[in-house]
């Protein structure tokens, strides 16, 4: 397997890196649920987590993700950065480097800022928190946990995903992730939440939520961001969009007894999700939220981790001994 | 190039004559993942055959290495499972092979992040020399000098048996 040096988004990832840092999350799982939640492993590492955006659940749980493991965290939100004084981007980027960090979390409005200070910062691994509309893969990452300890695998299976798709982050990347899994993607929203051309990533697009549900193995609400729908016209009235396309419980009697529901988070509880479905034992929110904290870990011990190129630590031996025959012929 | 050094039958006697060697009423067991657990499942089996009582637990050390800097973490963790009762206990550490005590020291680590054992005693199957730490094993059950860099591994499909490896790239030139 390649190594993975920075976590741009879920496009950049293999469908063998993806299983691996899923995978190596869910054994982190138990270290969370410890008496005493301290592994040593990033020992003498500095994390700093750079958000230019609001966040609760993320920051939190990389902030966590980083001192369970034993690192140094640093947490730096936009009103407190040096941005508000006239800073550019690249130049709080630089500074923070310099200070040699050895991993940089950045949550930004703009797409591709994890991309741009990359091509600046030669010795510091990147990890996108979200990132504009763009993407958001260690929230994939969660949910696939979740799925995976859900069901064994997402593969074969239908989500069908719900809101303002043309904002959000963890739509697309759930996308990406769903075509290197092998799972299928329904996308419902009203046209006005819709991307052009949404179809192209070979998910089925619905406008009618009713339509979507039966056959779906997991309904996976999006919040609506009203932070970025000021002055829009995409929907008439919280009321209306929540008959159309919040999740009630007669919804998800509709989409079959054993799906399971879930959200990034944060919720807007009567809008998107109606409250008893939230806290129904279908909803699978709060284990997102628990994997959340575990996938972090493993993203961070990936990036914090040597070079492993092709080859098994297991043995201690650098090839297996028919390679090794073969080289010698 | 491999070589069997130790046969199914040497492998099976010093399970036994580890089991023999452990004593006590209530034993607590920690293997080490892989190999370890493997080992302490067996010694389990000639334990609670004798009558004894055994709490089972299992280690997986990957996350206390001190070596992330050189190595990516291996894919395939398994998770740690211990007893949380084993404060002021006696709890014997299980692994297969012992060579640099590497492995041992990460084991203890992790272990003292759980409780506050009484005392820790070390039992391997194989003891290859090779140490770079002050930690010696309490029980052995086969003894084996084996050259540096060259890998020691217990065979556990099929039979058991101790196969000994030769590092790549350094075998005889004709």
């Amino acid at each position: 397997m390649k190594a993975i040096k920075h976590l741009f988004g879920i496009a950049g990832l293999s469908r063998e890196q993806i299983e691996y840092l899923v995978n190596m999350g869910e054994s982190f799982i138990e270290v969370n649920r410890r008496a005493i939640k301290k592994a040593p492993t990033l020992r003498g590492k500095t994390i700093i987590n750079l958000f230019f955006e609001n966040s609760t659940r993320t920051r939190t749980s990389f902030e966590l993700a980083g001192k369970r493991l034993s690192a140094d965290v640093i947490n730096i939100s936009a009103s407190t950065s040096a941005t508000t004084k006239g800073e550019t981007l690249l130049d709080t980027g630089q500074t923070l480097a310099a200070m040699q960090p050895h991993v940089l979390v950045i949550r930004h409005s703009l797409a591709g800022t994890c991309e741009f200070l990359a091509e600046h910062l030669p010795n510091t691994a990147l990890v996108n928190a979200g990132d504009g509309a763009h993407e958001h893969p260690t929230q994939i990452l969660t949910d696939l946990l979740t799925l995976k300890q859900a069901w064994g695998s997402p593969e074969g299976k239908i989500i069908t995903i719900v809101g303002d798709i043309a904002h959000s982050r963890v739509a697309r990347s759930h996308l990406l992730a769903a075509q290197k899994l092998g799972y299928t993607m329904r996308v419902v929203a009203p046209k006005t939440l819709l991307p052009a051309q949404i179809e192209r990533y070979g998910c089925k697009v619905y406008h009618d939520f009713d339509a979507a549900l039966p056959g779906s193995d997991a309904v996976y609400m999006l919040r609506i961001q009203s932070e970025r729908l000021t002055d829009s016209c995409a929907f008439p009235s919280i009321r209306e969009y929540h008959e159309a396309y919040g999740l009630n419980a007669k919804r998800l009697r509709a989409a079959g007894p054993d799906c399971i529901v879930m959200h990034p988070g944060p919720m807007n509880r009567g809008m998107e999700i109606a409250t008893d479905v939230a806290d129904s034992v279908k909803s699978h929110i709060l284990n997102q939220v628990e994997h959340g904290v575990a996938v972090r870990m493993a993203v961070l011990t990936a990036l914090c981790g040597g070079m492993q190129e092709e080859k098994s630590t297991d043995s201690g031996l650098p090839l297996s001994d028919d390679k090794a025959q073969g080289s010698l012929i | 190039m491999s070589s069997i050094i130790f046969d199914h039958q040497a492998v099976e006697d010093a399970i036994v004559q580890m089991a023999d060697a452990i004593q006590g009423e209530q034993i607590h067991l920690i293997g080490i993942q892989r190999g370890g657990a493997k080992v302490a499942n067996a010694l389990q089996q000639r334990l609670e055959a004798r009558g004894a009582q055994v709490c089972r637990g299992n280690l997986d050390i990957s996350f206390y290495r001190d070596d992330l800097d050189t190595i990516a973490p291996n894919p395939e963790v398994k998770p740690s499972q211990l007893p949380h009762d084993f404060s002021g206990q006696t709890i014997w550490l299980i692994d297969d092979v012992l060579y640099t005590g590497r492995t041992i020291r990460a084991a203890l680590g992790e272990i003292f992040d759980y409780g506050r054992p009484a005392a820790v005693k070390l039992a391997v199957l194989v003891n290859r020399g090779g140490h770079q730490l002050p930690i010696a094993p309490d029980l052995v059950g086969l003894n084996y000098d084996a050259a540096p860099g060259c890998s020691i591994k217990l065979v556990t499909q099929g039979p058991w048996y101790i196969e000994q490896r030769e590092p790549a790239g350094t075998k005889e030139q004709p």
